[in-house]
């Protein structure tokens, strides 16, 4: 029997055990937090639940907060009173602790998984949370990354630790080499559509392959974003060159002797070769083209050049079901070429794909083109800095030019809690996560897609990739 | 909170999988910066069709909601817990859950028992034919029992024990203070730390 210290582990493993705090017991482990993100929308009742029980924060230098859920993205004044009651909430609970905040107006703020990366606060082998489902964004540069609800915000405000199970893990290969216009975004969308949207129920995934070697940390962030509408807890990328030299010039990084003691401790986190996964899938990426969600959730989702599938072909009663009912909801008749879907808004942006990258692929679409007449294209910056790095790179002249909007950083059409939501049944192809019913506007009919693809669809008025504008 | 063992309800059938928490409770409902009065938001949307079950008035009273696979799957807003338990729920029972949901759940004593498909079939199928028809989550027990038939459930340990006991989970987290300070002097200097903006306003 080999001993527990040459057993091989796989690299979420060794990051749980390296946070563990205290001997191990057969109840669920006490694990510490290395970075608690917090937002205005789901910690209020944290800080409440602190002030009424006398609780300080235990570890303030280790908290970041961010305004970004409910802020205006058309003005950098908030006037309308519930979003001003929350942000003085957040504003205030940061004060009396000691908490360093990113106001709206800031040119550091932006959606916090935006904004943490892009500071250098996330590194390989930490735990970060968030009151935030999103929060799986950060396992990009090999991180344990989770979101959580608001008593756990609290547990880990007052205690920084949470009590947790050791989750069971899957290995996601992408095998094969993406064609040019396959991103992230279709990759995970393709993932989904493969195992379904709780596919990956209770698991940590990790992503491998060369497909993933490949990816920037942008499109490395964008694919671990998406693991939760896979169902996972968290998704996490060992750690590489690609994410050293992404860290290598942040403002939070380590410096000097402390960075080589870094460099030397990120070298250590891989899966060790034999170690076991609960569970593996392999998706060959080769093949692969730009994908496309026709239903109300993610796993609904087919390749652009495809047609809206006929819900009595599935062989599952639910599945049958489920399907009806997201076709009727989003006013679609099976067989319908999803080219031929004419679309209302375009929305650009989210912490799935609105880094410079996403706006990048979109503008390369837009440039010397027009935003159709009967389409509206709002582009929203993950953050400010990623709005000013566009800008100087000019690329806001370009949606400009084009007929978009220009907005300052926010969540905004994600999750539609500011003014940016979709009147009656308009149909949206957004580069955000989710396209449940009513997520952007109470009966708005949601298609997710790829940055390229929603700056074609622009264009073009009807969902459609970059090839198709070129064929006129 | 006050100790939980055991809870009986009649039941409201939710013939739909994948029930996100968007539909729970939409984002524009949960802008209040308390703990209760989520109830108005609770299934907003599908309240509006006359004929959901929420609108039954022989369900008005029922407080153990069955529903499809991955119920609550979707984002970590807490209010979909709170909507559900303000509007009197007071136990859940699918396939299976999203799991920020359930962690949600367990920590404000709304039980979200996961069951075998066929059970949930069953249990869905007599409870639409019955409004009167009655199931027990036992928490001390770990079983859910229904007229002529029960199935066990799994919990985490410390959930339960701090369900049945009644316990403030961060105080029984802090009674391990000395593993988290000796945890906090081994950690590597390097990892990023923020400049408290200090003081109190
Ligand atoms: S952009 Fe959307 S998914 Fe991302 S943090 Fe904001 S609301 Fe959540």
């Amino acid at each position: 029997m080999t001993t527990p210290r040459t057993t091989p582990r796989t690299l979420v493993e060794k990051i749980w055990d390296g946070h563990r705090v205290g001997a191990a017991t057969d109840g669920p482990d006490l694990l510490y937090i290395d970075l608690h993100l917090v937002h205005e929308a789901t910690s209020a009742q944290a800080f409440d639940g602190l002030r009424l029980a006398g609780r300080p924060v235990r570890r303030p230098d280790l908290t970041l907060a961010v305004e970004d859920h409910n802020v205006p993205t058309d003005s950098l004044v908030i006037t309308d009173p519930i979003s001003v009651e929350q942000v003085t909430t957040v504003r205030r609970n940061c004060a009396e602790h000691g908490i360093e905040l990113f106001r709206h107006g800031d040119g550091r703020q932006g959606i916090v998984h935006v904004v943490g990366p892009e500071l250098g606060a996330v590194q390989p082998g930490m735990t970060v949370v968030c009151g935030d489902s999103h929060t799986s964004t950060h396992g990009a540069f090999g991180a344990l990354a989770f979101g959580i609800g608001t008593s756990d915000v609290e547990h880990v405000l007052a205690t920084q630790t949470l009590a947790l199970q050791r989750p069971r893990t899957m290995a996601v290969e992408f095998t094969g080499v993406p064609a040019p216009g396959v991103t992230a975004k279709d990759l995970m969308l393709a993932l989904t559509a493969h195992i379904g949207a709780n596919g990956a129920h209770g698991h940590v995934l990790e992503y491998r392959g060369e497909a993933v070697r490949g990816l920037s940390m942008e499109g490395r962030m964008t694919m671990c974003n998406l693991s939760i509408e896979a169902g996972a807890r968290a998704g996490l990328i060992a750690p590489d060159d690609t994410t050293t030299a992404y860290l290598a010039d942040r403002p939070r990084r380590p410096t000097g002797e402390a960075w080589q003691r870094a460099l030397a401790h990120w070298e250590t986190l891989h899966t060790d070769p034999g170690a076991v996964f609960d569970h593996t899938v392999t998706i060959d990426v080769a093949d692969l083209t730009p994908m496309v969600t026709w239903g109300t959730n993610p796993g609904q989702a087919v390749p652009l050049g495809e047609s809206v599938p006929d819900p009595e072909a599935y062989p599952d009663p639910a599945e049958r079901a489920a399907a009806r009912r997201a076709l009727d909801y989003m006013g679609l008749a099976p067989g319908t070429p999803m080219r031929d879907i004419g679309i209302d808004t375009v929305f650009l942006g989210s912490c799935t794909n609105g880094r410079v990258e996403d706006l990048r692929a979109a503008a390369q679409v837009l440039r010397g083109r027009k935003v159709s007449p009967d389409v509206r294209m709002l582009v929203v910056p993950g953050s400010m800095q990623v709005r000013e790095q566009a800008e100087q790179e000019g690329l806001h002249e370009v949606f400009l030019a084009a007929g978009a909007e220009w907005r300052f950083s926010g969540c905004s059409m994600c999750l539609g809690m500011n003014s940016d939501r979709l009147p009656g049944r308009e149909r949206c192809a957004s580069t955000s996560n989710r396209n449940y019913e009513g997520r952007q506007g109470r009966t708005a009919r949601t298609h997710l897609v790829s940055p390229a693809v929603a700056a074609s669809t622009a264009v073009a008025g009807r969902l459609a990739a970059p090839s198709d504008l070129d064929r006129g | 909170m006050e100790p939980l063992t055991s809870h009986t309800g009649t039941v409201l059938p939710l013939r739909r999988s994948d029930v996100d928490t968007d539909q729970i409770i939409p984002s524009e409902y949960c802008r209040r910066l308390s703990k209760t009065g989520y109830q108005d938001g609770l299934f907003a949307r599908w309240r509006e069709q006359p004929d959901f079950v929420f609108n039954d008035p022989a369900r008005a009273a029922s407080t153990v909601l069955v529903a499809g696979a991955n119920f609550g799957t979707g984002s970590s807003r807490e209010h979909a817990v709170w909507a559900l338990r303000d509007w009197g729920v007071a136990a859940v029972i699918a396939p299976s859950f999203g799991d920020i949901f359930r962690r949600n759940a367990l920590k404000n004593g709304l039980l979200a028992a996961q069951l075998p498909d066929e059970d949930v079939a069953q249990l869905m199928a007599r409870a639409e034919q019955d409004a009167s028809y009655e199931i027990t989550v036992d928490l001390a027990g770990c079983v859910v029992r229904w007229p002529g038939g029960s199935c066990p459930f799994e919990i985490d340990g410390r959930a339960r024990r701090l369900l049945l006991e009644g316990l403030d989970d961060i105080a029984v987290t802090l009674e391990r203070q000395d593993d988290i300070v000796a945890y906090e002097q081994g950690r590597p200097a390097w990892l990023p730390a923020f400049a408290p903006t200090g003081g109190v306003n």
